[in-house]
């Protein structure tokens, strides 16, 4: 190595380009041979949420990822709504949650998960509806779970970017979830009266909107509150025109 | 000038006949042993323990943490010592950088392909192995001026020193926080987890101990 001058400028501008130029392609043949993978898996979890926020995590326990996608494609039929509850052609797959949600609310549009029931596949189970929205630190999302009598809040899937650890990252927790199971979305007037996490933890309540909150995660209960109050309101209309 | 002609071949000869050292030399042994204890990158020279508090709540994504920074470690270990002659001086720091931030990325983008849930929950811990100060410690300290075989065995010491540490931390913070090891459940039913050991002060504490313990034994002072 003695014929090049390590501490000549032109040697060390040198390095650094070809350095850059080897790494990065390395690093973008790594990335596209992965992407398919990748993929997969993001979509595995997707349907893995849907069915459980629908048929509850037990259900979903002990199933591996291709029973999981195959008991997608037989029980789960999609439709795109907009908040007036107006169908659009938009094929499902290609709605993107994240940039929907940055649009303004009238014209977001809405994807809806039907889940049937299996042994009958005209009886539908749950309506399944995503929802997207701020934490403490970063987005927060899920699915809502629906039952089939329209007011029954049948399961709740959270899931987060970067909350605290051990604190709104709770949200997770298949127990935290579990909370909303049985709480109802509509006041008796049938007014939109979407359950919320409640200040404090470890009290019960009676009623069906209110849900023992997440002590020292306010923001995050409260990013989770506004969530569901949001998208609930989105897609009212589509709820509604099912009755 | 034959005289001279008679010394430089002799040097040759000389060099020649120098025999290479034994795969698993002496010294080549205790690059592995040393990490492990009297010379441990957490126990003794305090580096990396950001990341020991923050991922050992349970078992199993401190095992695959402890894998990515073996093979973070272990390659930029080899490739920055392979290309040691070659490193201009005045951006080796930059040079270091890249090489790990590659590999980092690398292993970052595989666990997304193949263990999706863990690299859900360890994804922002694996992009700081970049700034790891173990794997900077060891490039700058050993990769750069010692030969790739040996920089390999530095690395797979000094992240298996680093490996069993944390995963002690976590075997004890699974086990009382939470009552499972590797998720399955040991404690009898009903018992309660112990909240301090599932948060970071938790660990922060039996890291506090452990490095008593493996002090105490091996006599170290700090000077």
């Amino acid at each position: 190595m003695s014929k090049f001058n390590k501490n000549d400028n032109k040697y060390i501008i040198s390095y650094a380009i070809i350095m850059t130029l080897v790494f990065g392609s390395v690093l973008a043949v790594v990335a596209l041979a992965l992407k398919p993978k990748q993929d997969a898996e993001v979509l595995l979890e997707k349907q893995n949420f849907i069915l459980k926020a629908a048929l509850g995590e037990k259900a979903m326990s002990t199933m591996s990822d291709e029973e999981i996608t195959a008991l997608y494609n037989e029980t789960v039929k999609t439709v795109v709504v907009k908040a007036d509850g107006v169908k659009v052609e938009t094929e499902e797959a290609s709605i993107n949650v994240f940039k929907e949600y940055k649009k303004p609310k009238d014209v977001r549009e809405l994807p809806v998960y039907k889940v049937y029931d299996q042994a009958d596949s005209n009886k539908i189970k749950a309506y399944v509806f995503p929802v997207y929205g701020k934490g403490l630190w970063d987005f927060i999302w899920g699915y809502v779970a629906v039952e089939a009598d329209l007011k029954t809040l049948g399961g709740l899937v959270l899931d987060h970017k970067g909350e605290t650890p051990g604190l709104g990252a709770r949200i997770t927790e298949q127990e935290v979830q579990s909370r909303f199971i049985g709480k109802e979305i509509f006041n008796a007037n049938g007014e939109l009266d979407a359950p919320h996490f409640q200040k404090g933890e470890g009290n019960t309540y009676e009623g069906a909107h209110k849900v023992d909150g997440l002590s020292g995660a306010t923001i995050t209960a409260k990013g989770v509150n506004n969530m569901l109050d949001d998208y609930l309101a989105m897609y009212k209309s589509f709820i509604k025109a099912q009755k | 000038m034959s005289t001279e002609t008679i010394e430089k071949t002799n040097d040759k000869v000389v060099e020649v006949k120098k025999p290479s050292e034994p795969l698993f030399s002496k010294k080549r042994r205790q690059l592995l042993s040393n990490p492990l204890d009297e010379d441990n990158p957490i126990t003794i020279q305090v580096l990396g323990i950001c990341s020991a508090l923050a991922v050992t709540v349970a078992l199993k994504p401190t095992f695959v943490m402890a894998v990515a920074v073996t093979a973070v470690l272990v390659l930029a270990n080899v490739v920055i010592s392979a290309l040691r002659n070659t490193i201009p001086n005045r951006i080796r720091i930059i040079v270091q950088l890249v090489v790990v931030a590659s590999l980092v990325a690398i292993v970052d983008q595989v666990l997304k392909a193949y263990s999706y849930d863990i690299w859900k929950e360890l994804s922002v811990f694996i992009g700081l192995i970049i700034t790891n100060c173990i794997v900077m410690g060891r490039l700058e300290a050993f990769a750069l001026g010692n030969k790739p075989w040996d920089a390999f065995l530095d690395g797979l010491g000094n992240s298996f020193g680093y490996a069993w540490i944390i995963l002690a931390i976590a075997f004890f913070r699974e086990l009382f926080g939470s009552g499972k090891l590797f998720g399955f459940q040991v404690m009898p039913d009903g018992y309660i987890g112990n909240g301090v050991m599932m948060s970071p002060a938790g660990a922060c504490l039996l890291l506090g101990v452990l490095i008593w313990i493996v002090r105490s034994r091996s006599g170290y002072v700090e000077d």
